[in-house]
């Protein structure tokens, strides 16, 4: 008779064993893709979009939300297809991504970076969204590049124009169509010193965050390049509206131009306030005063009106380019919602079509396959020309246009016109670039 | 010298608005004991009457130009504002033009309704409930007040210009020899906001209606033990002070481009002036007003801001907490005004 002793240590033991006996063929013969976070399993995948939908900017949010749901009508197949027919890439057919239906959810930033990471992580923990795009703000797109990074979620960011995205704050998950501070100064230094010559004295009025700071920087440097002298960098708190008390110094600063480091409704007030000052009928230093916005938006300069006739700025896309890309995209969206696009709209449009191409392309939604796949990446026809995501900062490198507020606008959406494309090659810098030192670009995380 | 001529009138035309606000928060704290937050979206809302009137001017019926294409292609729908088409363009576009100053008349009514409803419908039932009872409601109102108008008009700012003949800048200086170019409107404004603060001081100082009341203000229940309905004349008072912000928020459409959050930036500013001014002080709101305003444009100069960074961000509270350390009632404070 043989005798057998049951213990509590002895069935706890055999039971782990057990347990990671029947684990470990799962574990061996899953997919690669099984260790990431968010795995789409059924036959659809969620995407989440994190837009202002409340606060500031929520006019952008929405209108980037409308390019979303295009594109998720797109890459399903509906609607005309939009860029997906002009894009250089023809991985995407119109049945989702990789087979999967594309469903998404939204979350609402509110221009705020506890409010967007808060929203983020409940769309990545609760909805599964397997990716994150969006944001109207530099600070907002860098809170939530921080936190993608560290569930394992890819993120592409949506407007935001601050260096330090793909500067100093850099993440291997992160990924930026939009231009920047950088690219804004590059290119419109030369149409500056075209229009306004090299013997200047320029002011700056500058918003008091991170966006402000980097702009401030890149302009200044660009300009100073020319030969400009730079005779104050004043910031303004980003709650100011009205910001006469800010103008009223430039009148007896001795400069000739007066540099607007300003975006919503900073910017429009701040150039409503110059404006009303006189500013642009003022003659220093024997030449005509100039006001210089280096950071445009068509949806904001409406707020400004006629004060933004005849000022010059730059922009990442404007719905009035020719190229078949661009028409493409107007004609869809103008189609479906009855007015052109801003450019807000066009980079998160992109985003989620490049997004989708490159799990296509990898063949796995794993944030490491699509990171890999976007790295060195160069397309074309989606807008902006022949266009790289650089591995090295995971920044596109693309043309980028100087507009001017139009003189005599046939339309409420005909309040800026393209002056000069500039060509890729002048915008680009170097990865170690001083204004974009101190990041690390780190490695991808798949999460889980 | 220019530079600080130039910012004092910055700080009395800042001041303006600020020293209307506070005098309406004032008016209906001294009258109803309220301490009504819902008092910026009372200036938002007037201004988004300058808004509403300017679009009910440029309501336009369509025409389809075959020889113009829109940005899809299709023929352009011209459109031609009724106005114009009415009374020709030439006094149409005179009347489109004036848009701002003629929606002080659309404003003062829809303002006094506004100020009405929200006293009748709201803010009474919370008159013996505890200040922060009041501050929670009509903080609450507030916020549901700027969603709505964000719902309908959008969160961008929205262009509402001052008529043509207004806009532009004046040298002020030239009678003294001096070049101190300031813009029209500004200087509009701020007359405008003398004419109304003065007219406000003389209908309570002057009429038997401003008596009764400033006897309610004094000591209500004596007032209503003579029989006289305090009530009513206390709920008209809150529909003026209504119609004072609202009034102020139209003048200021064209210095800044109304947004629905502009209530809000006004609002923690005006509280400040009411208490540095003294609570129920009408003559201490204004003259807050004016002090906080002028101050705040002298912190935002350069030699200023070079001497103490950030100075320009804080003045206000700096100040208020500096006069309420040395005269806890304000400027011009009463005695016995919430300190029970």
């Amino acid at each position: 008779m043989s005798k057998f002793d049951v213990s509590r240590r002895g069935v706890l033991r055999t039971g782990a064993m057990a347990g990671a006996g029947v684990a470990l063929p799962t574990i061996f013969t899953a997919s690669s893709a099984a260790a990431f976070t968010n795995e789409p399993t059924g036959s659809s995948v969620t995407l989440g979009f994190n837009v202002p939908q409340t606060g500031p900017y929520a006019d952008e949010g929405a209108d980037e939300l409308r390019a979303y749901e295009l594109a998720v009508e797109h890459l399903n197949g509906g609607g005309d297809g939009g860029m997906m027919n002009t894009f250089s890439s023809k991985a995407l057919q119109g049945n989702g991504i990789l087979g999967k239906k594309v469903e998404y959810v939204t979350g609402d930033t509110q221009t705020k970076s506890d409010a967007a990471r808060a929203s983020a992580k409940s769309m990545i923990e609760k909805d599964g969204a397997v990716m994150i795009t969006g944001g109207s703000s530099s600070g907002v797109a860098i809170a939530v590049q921080g936190l993608c990074q560290e569930a394992g979620v890819i993120f592409m960011a949506g407007l935001t124009h601050s260096n330090d995205t793909t500067g100093k704050d850099k993440k291997a998950n992160g990924f930026r169509h939009f231009f920047n501070g950088y690219m804004s100064a590059a290119a419109l230094a030369p149409v500056l010193k075209n229009l306004y010559g090299t013997d200047r004295v320029a002011y700056h009025l500058t918003a008091d965050y991170t966006w402000g700071w980097t702009q401030e920087e890149s302009i200044a440097a660009a300009t100073e390049a020319l030969g400009w002298q730079t005779v104050n960098k004043v910031r303004t708190p980003l709650a100011a509206t009205d910001f006469s008390s800010y103008i009223a110094p430039v009148l007896n600063s001795g400069a000739d131009v007066l540099v607007l480091n300003h975006y919503g409704g900073n910017m429009v007030n701040s150039l409503t306030n110059a404006v009303q000052f006189g500013l642009r009928d003022k003659v220093v230093n024997g030449k005509n005063f100039e006001i210089v916005v280096p950071l445009y938006s068509r949806l904001m300069a409406k707020g400004a009106g006629e004060n933004v006739k005849g000022i010059h700025g730059s922009t990442n896309w404007h719905w009035t380019l020719q190229d078949e890309g661009s028409k493409a995209f107007v004609k869809s969206f103008g189609t479906k919602y009855g007015f052109p696009p801003s450019q807000a709209a066009h980079t998160c449009y992109v985003q989620t079509l490049l997004y989708a191409d490159a799990v296509e392309r990898a063949g796995s939604f794993n944030p490491c396959a699509v990171v890999e796949a976007l790295e060195g990446y160069e397309f074309d026809g989606l807008g902006n020309g022949p266009t790289l995501y650089r591995a090295e900062d995971h920044q596109c490198f693309k043309d980028v246009l100087v507009v001017r507020g139009k003189e005599n606008p046939t339309s409420e959406f005909d309040l800026l016109e393209v002056v000069e494309v500039t060509p890729r090659a002048q915008v680009e810098y170097a990865p170690d670039h001083p204004m974009f030192a101190g990041g690390n670009l780190g490695a991808c995380n798949p999460g889980a | 010298m220019d530079a600080i001529l130039l910012q004092i009138l910055n700080g009395l035309d800042k001041g303006s608005a600020y020293a209307l606000i506070a005098l309406g928060l004032t008016l209906i704290f001294g009258t109803l004991g309220v301490v009504n937050f819902a008092h910026g979206a009372l200036f938002m809302i007037g201004a988004f009457c300058a808004v509403t009137l300017q679009r009910l001017l440029n309501l336009s019926y369509e025409v389809v130009d075959e020889t113009q294409t829109d940005f899809l292609g299709n023929p352009l729908k011209v459109k031609t504002p009724y106005v114009e088409a009415w009374f020709g363009p030439e006094f149409g576009g005179a009347i489109i033009d004036w848009a701002v100053p003629l929606a002080i008349l659309f404003a003062i009514p829809i303002m006094i309704g506004v100020g009405y409803v929200m006293e009748r419908g709201l803010i009474k039932h919370f008159y013996k409930r505890p200040h922060a009872d009041q501050i929670l409601v009509t903080f609450g109102l507030a916020i549901v007040l700027q969603e709505v108008v964000k719902y309908f008009y959008g969160a961008n700012p929205i262009q509402t210009p001052a008529p043509d003949a207004l806009n532009g800048v004046v040298n002020l200086g030239a009678a003294i020899g001096m070049d101190i170019v300031y813009p029209v409107w500004r200087v509009v404004y701020f007359f405008f906001a003398v004419v109304i603060i003065g007219g406000i001081f003389s209908f309570l100082q002057f009429t038997t209606f401003g008596m009764v009341v400033r006897a309610g203000m004094a000591d209500r229940e004596t007032v209503g033990l003579l029989g006289i309905n305090i009530d009513r004349r206390f709920t008209i008072m809150f529909g003026i002070a209504a119609a004072v912000a609202g009034l102020a928020g139209v003048m200021y459409t064209p210095i800044n481009s109304p947004n629905y959050h502009m209530g809000m930036d006004f609002l923690v500013l005006s509280f400040v002036v009411v208490v540095v001014g003294g609570m129920g002080s009408l003559p201490g709101a204004v003259l807050a007003g004016f002090l906080l305003g002028i101050l705040e444009s002298f912190a935002s100069m350069n030699e200023i801001k070079s001497l103490i960074p950030g100075i320009d961000q804080i003045i206000i509270y700096l100040v208020a907490i500096i006069i309420l350390l040395t005269r806890p009632r304000g400027l011009m404070g009463r005695k016995g005004v919430m300190e029970d």
